[in-house]
């Protein structure tokens, strides 16, 4: 402590307190020169700067969304279009109690009590001014009933938004494809600049494979908006200049698809599964495209709940399966008149020579009997009367004669196991047999042989072959153009922003040339056969123009060889009918390749639908000039 | 003479007058007049970041108000009578602070208020008062500057408010708490020697106290020290003042026009950060005149203080005085990016709060202590 008793210095106090309230303000002085030097620097040396960061926070690009192209048929007709659909959509912010909303919409039957969850998810997971859509497409009786209870929903509105509409529903849809919600996995493939305000993309066939064209070019416009990103009509006093840019509507596409046509092969196959295309053979223009089963292609835009799809894969008739591209089957004996022109091009048949059908063929050289399949014993017939009633012993032995080798080589140029380049994506290549392919696809050296035996069945289309519908309509171009070829085509042009048709140039594949003329007259021939007398014999009836065609039975179960085939097997199990054809068969303007599934035999069930496609196409007022023939 | 207070005698009586009345409600014209341009600035600037919202100036208004009857009535008490009342004022303090800490109302997150239902009212604002009262009472008999014994009570008097305070927690008014005790002990005439000392004290503490700070403080520390680090967390606050003031430039935007103010990418744009809503519409020029306000309030006082006649007045109103700039260079600096985001609004200016109350409540004590100079006994 302190010994000395201080005493209060009145004067030296005086002293201090004058002296420390000079330095107090001297460091006054210098704070302030320290603050307005700061002041100086952010305002002055640095203001360009900060004028752009606050210019960058206020002005935000909105995307406008371009309009997705249309897509038309070879006439001009709407196929896909767009239009304003009807949704239901929520402010949060706006809604005084969320849980009380959502209950009552229910109530209303807007909302579905098993979508609650989700739908409070969605809403949670948007900014509280964000408008969310809870209910997409609404039906006109919807809107009616929420318009009558709109009052009682603060927060809750109707709004518009583009949709894609499909007028003909179901018809076409493995060729137009359908649009969905961008999933992350289409985020990778595209630039998300150019996405940014499109919801929809292409899924499938034309709409995923031109999706480029048909997507357009968004436009932009910027909006004022606050910190929570809000857009705003003015900042306090002030409304500034905003850009904008319009957005380009997408492509408008140019299909060869016949409206007619594709709706007489749909109805045609009726309730069956199965396949129909059929082509210009001038060109490879795909006039009719049909997998049956098909399924609504708005349901995906709209999004499928997990069970939906799940229904929609696991049923048992394949909805989603794209039977045209994908299905491969055994063609049957819609092999003959190829396996015919390769015997007569490595003259190993003599067209004129009769061989004996007793129903049952003895391979040479071994104990294997081939039995005759459903058309029973034809007696003695040449080639283009075993083409016209599709006699299976002829062709084994014309199989025997040439060998898997020049039969697998031949056949090769047709198209046969190899993808057509149709323009949409999913096409399968199917499989052409030879002893080297054999050797490469199995893995056990017992089964890498190829047997004489395998030989004879690949004759009239079975055993390993295997072929798309897509694939036999390219074939059946083939033969009636005589060895040209086009790679088959869904879309033929565009259409520019001015209406005028920009026509795509048709890529044409090698032509076959090593076959004579007079060996594809023969086999025109024996078609023509087929549609008249042979197999086929009924669908030529009344026709106004001649048709050159091809019955084929294809096995699902492989029955023994000596037992014999009845039409009383479970359905599932039945054969699947095939018929290829063209018309008129002297200047062919139309090939089909018809499949229907367990259909049983081809002429009885795939061939009327055939029929029914070409009259769609030829006889067809609004199409091209009626054809040479006269009328009925 | 007489004939010139003859011609000049209209003039006069009105100035004096005024002067009279000036006299008699124990004010400061000077002080006065800077006061009332700085309330009036703050209203322009209060409207226009409110959002043209006039419920909010009517609320100033009313504390203004209130803050001018509170500071009439200082003005007319005596030194005694604050002296005698410090230690009690003191302990009111303490206890209501106690009680914000126990039972207080909770308000963004921290422990400040006592709802009074028409006035919500923060305890630490007496503090802001009563600490600079007791030491300035404290050292009114002792000998200056204070000896080891006196500056270690001196240091339990701030520390104890300061550190309820902190408790609440609100680290800006336990730092103004704080400083008004050591600009008082500085005042008193605290030998450079022992200053230098406490300083690397202080430091030291520092490094210890950065271990109690809540994450939030620590994130406004750490901020400050590099704002580009994180433009969309704790450094969401500086980047966007700075952009606002930097984006001002010499003139500003104009009123009511400055973008990042009216389209809320200024946070807390009425209250602590305020000064930027200043910066971005009225440029480098309207805050530099603010500052200037600022300036002259502080020298007036500083004036006034230094013409009082006893220990207690002097060191309590050059306290005040000077506790009046650690507010603006704190708030501004902050705003500006000069020092640490601490929540401390900008005097007077800033909306909200009881903190106008306070501050004209010391401005009158301060008035009072200079115009009763003479009625000081010893």
């Amino acid at each position: 402590m302190n010994s000395r008793v201080r005493i209060k210095d009145l004067w030296n106090e005086q002293r201090i307190f004058l002296s420390r309230t000079v330095a107090a303000m001297t460091i006054v002085g210098l704070l302030s020169l320290a603050l307005i030097g700061k002041l100086v620097y952010l305002q002055i040396i640095r203001h360009d700067y900060y004028l752009e960061a606050s210019q960058g926070n206020r002005v935000r690009l909105e995307p406008v969304p371009a309009s997705r192209g249309l897509i038309l048929d070879r006439n001009g007709k709407v196929l896909v279009d767009n239009e304003p659909a009807y949704q239901l959509e929520l402010i949060r912010e706006q809604t005084p109690d969320l849980d009380d909303t959502l209950h009552r919409l229910v109530l209303i039957g807007m909302l579905a009590p098993e979508d609650l969850t989700q739908v409070k998810r969605t809403i949670l997971a948007h900014r509280g001014f964000d408008s969310v859509p809870i209910r997409l497409r609404l039906t006109d009786e919807e809107i009616g009933r929420f318009a009558a209870h709109r009052f009682e929903f603060e927060g809750v509105d109707l709004h518009t938004r583009q949709t894609r509409h499909y007028p003909y529903g179901e018809l076409g849809v493995h060729a137009l494809g359908y649009v969905a919600a961008i999933s992350e996995e289409d985020l990778e493939k595209i630039d998300r600049a150019k996405y940014a305000g499109t919801t929809l993309i292409g899924k499938l066939g034309v709409e995923a494979a031109y999706e480029n064209q048909l997507h357009g070019k968004n436009g932009y416009r910027e909006v004022l908006v606050n910190a929570q990103g809000r857009s705003v009509e003015r900042q306090g006093a002030y409304t500034p200049d905003l850009k904008s840019e319009a957005p380009t509507a997408g492509t408008n596409l140019q299909l060869a698809i016949d409206l007619a046509t594709q709706q007489a092969a749909e109805t045609g196959l009726g309730s069956h599964r199965g396949a129909v295309v059929a082509m210009d053979p001038h060109n490879g223009d795909v006039i009719a495209l049909v997998s049956h089963p098909g399924f609504n292609p708005s349901l995906f835009e709209r999004g499928l709940t997990r069970d939906e799809f799940a229904s929609m894969n696991d049923d048992i008739d394949k909805p989603l399966f794209n039977r045209a591209l994908r299905g491969t089957y055994p063609s049957g004996s819609t092999i003959k008149p190829v396996i015919a022109l390769a015997g007569l091009t490595y003259k190993v048949v003599d067209p004129d020579k009769e061989e004996f059908c007793a129903g049952i063929y003895h391979m040479p050289g071994s104990a294997l009997l081939f039995r005759e399949g459903k058309s029973g014993k034809h007696g003695n017939v040449d080639l283009v009367h075993a083409i016209a009633r599709s006699c299976d012993v002829y062709f084994y032995g014309l199989a025997h004669e040439l060998g898997v080798d020049r039969i697998a080589a031949f056949m090769a140029p047709f198209g046969y196991g190899a993808l057509t380049g149709i323009d949409i994506s999913g096409e399968k290549p199917g499989v052409l047999p030879s002893p080297e392919w054999k050797k490469h696809y199995f893995k056990n050296p017992a089964e890498q042989v190829w047997f004489p035996g395998e030989t004879i069945n690949f004759g009239v289309g079975q055993g390993y072959l295997l072929v798309t519908p897509l694939q036999l309509a390219h074939v059946a171009s083939e033969l009636a153009t005589r060895g040209k070829s086009y790679r088959p085509r869904l879309v033929t042009g565009f259409q520019d922003s001015m209406g005028r048709d920009i026509p795509f140039t048709p890529i044409a594949n090698p032509d076959i040339t090593n076959v004579a003329d007079a060996d594809w007259a023969l086999i025109l021939n024996g078609m023509e056969g087929a549609a008249s007398y042979g197999t086929a014999a009924a669908i030529g009836k009344g026709a106004t123009y001649t048709i050159a065609g091809k019955t084929g039975t294809a096995q699902v179960f492989t029955v023994s060889r000596s037992a014999k085939l009845t039409q009383n097997e479970p359905e599932r199990l039945r054969d699947h009918a095939w018929f290829i054809a063209f018309a008129p068969a002297e200047n062919p303007k139309i090939a089909v390749a018809v499949l229907v599934e367990n259909g049983g035999f081809g002429a009885s069930a795939a061939a009327p639908i055939a029929r029914a496609v070409m009259d769609a196409y030829l006889l067809n007022k609004d199409a091209e000039p009626p054809i040479a023939g006269g009328k009925p | 003479m007489i004939r010139e207070e003859v011609q000049s005698s209209a003039a006069r009586r009105t100035l004096s007058a005024s002067a009279r009345l000036l006299g008699a409600l124990k004010l400061d014209g000077a002080l006065l007049v800077g006061l009332g341009l700085v309330i009036t600035y703050a209203l322009i600037v209060q409207f226009s970041a409110s959002g043209q919202d006039l419920p909010t100036i009517l609320r100033t208004l009313f504390r203004v108000g209130l803050g001018i009857i509170v500071m009439l009535a200082l003005a007319r008490t005596t030194p005694n009578f604050l002296r005698n009342i410090a230690p009690w004022l003191y302990l009111a303090g303490i206890l209501l602070l106690l009680v914000v800490v126990v039972m207080g109302h909770v308000g963004k997150g921290a422990q400040r208020w006592l709802d009074l239902g028409l006035i919500r009212f923060q305890p630490s604002e007496i503090m802001k008062l009563a600490v600079p009262m007791l030491c300035a009472a404290f050292l009114h008999d002792r000998p200056l500057p204070p000896d080891w014994r006196a500056l270690l009570i001196l240091a339990g008097m701030v520390a104890l408010p300061a550190g309820l305070v902190a408790m609440q927690p609100d680290l800006g008014t336990a730092l103004l708490i704080f400083a008004s005790g050591a600009l008082l002990i500085l005042m008193a005439g605290l030998p450079v020697r022992v200053i230098l000392i406490l300083l690397v004290l202080a430091v030291g503490a520092a490094l210890i106290g950065w271990r109690f700070l809540h994450g939030y403080q620590r994130e406004r520390l750490l901020t400050f020290l590099n704002p580009e680090s994180d433009p969309q967390g704790a450094s969401y606050h500086i980047n966007q003042s700075q952009i606002a003031i930097g984006s001002g430039g010499l003139f500003g935007k104009g009123w009511m026009n400055g973008s990042q103010a009216q389209l809320d990418f200024l946070p807390e744009r009425s209250t602590d950060f305020i000064f930027a809503v200043i910066g971005e519409e009225f440029g480098l020029l309207g805050a530099v005149v603010l500052l200037l306000m600022y300036l002259f309030i502080v020298s007036r006082s500083v004036y006034l203080a230094s013409q009082t006649s006893d220990t207690f007045s002097r060191l309590l109103a050059s306290c005040l005085a000077l506790t009046f700039f650690v507010y603006v260079f704190i708030n501004a600096g902050m705003v500006c990016g000069l020092v640490p985001v601490v929540g401390v609004p900008l005097p007077l200016v800033s909306y909200g709060g009881t903190s106008v109350v306070t501050l004209l409540a010391g401005f009158g004590i301060l008035m009072g202590l200079h115009s009763h100079r003479k009625l000081v006994g010893s």
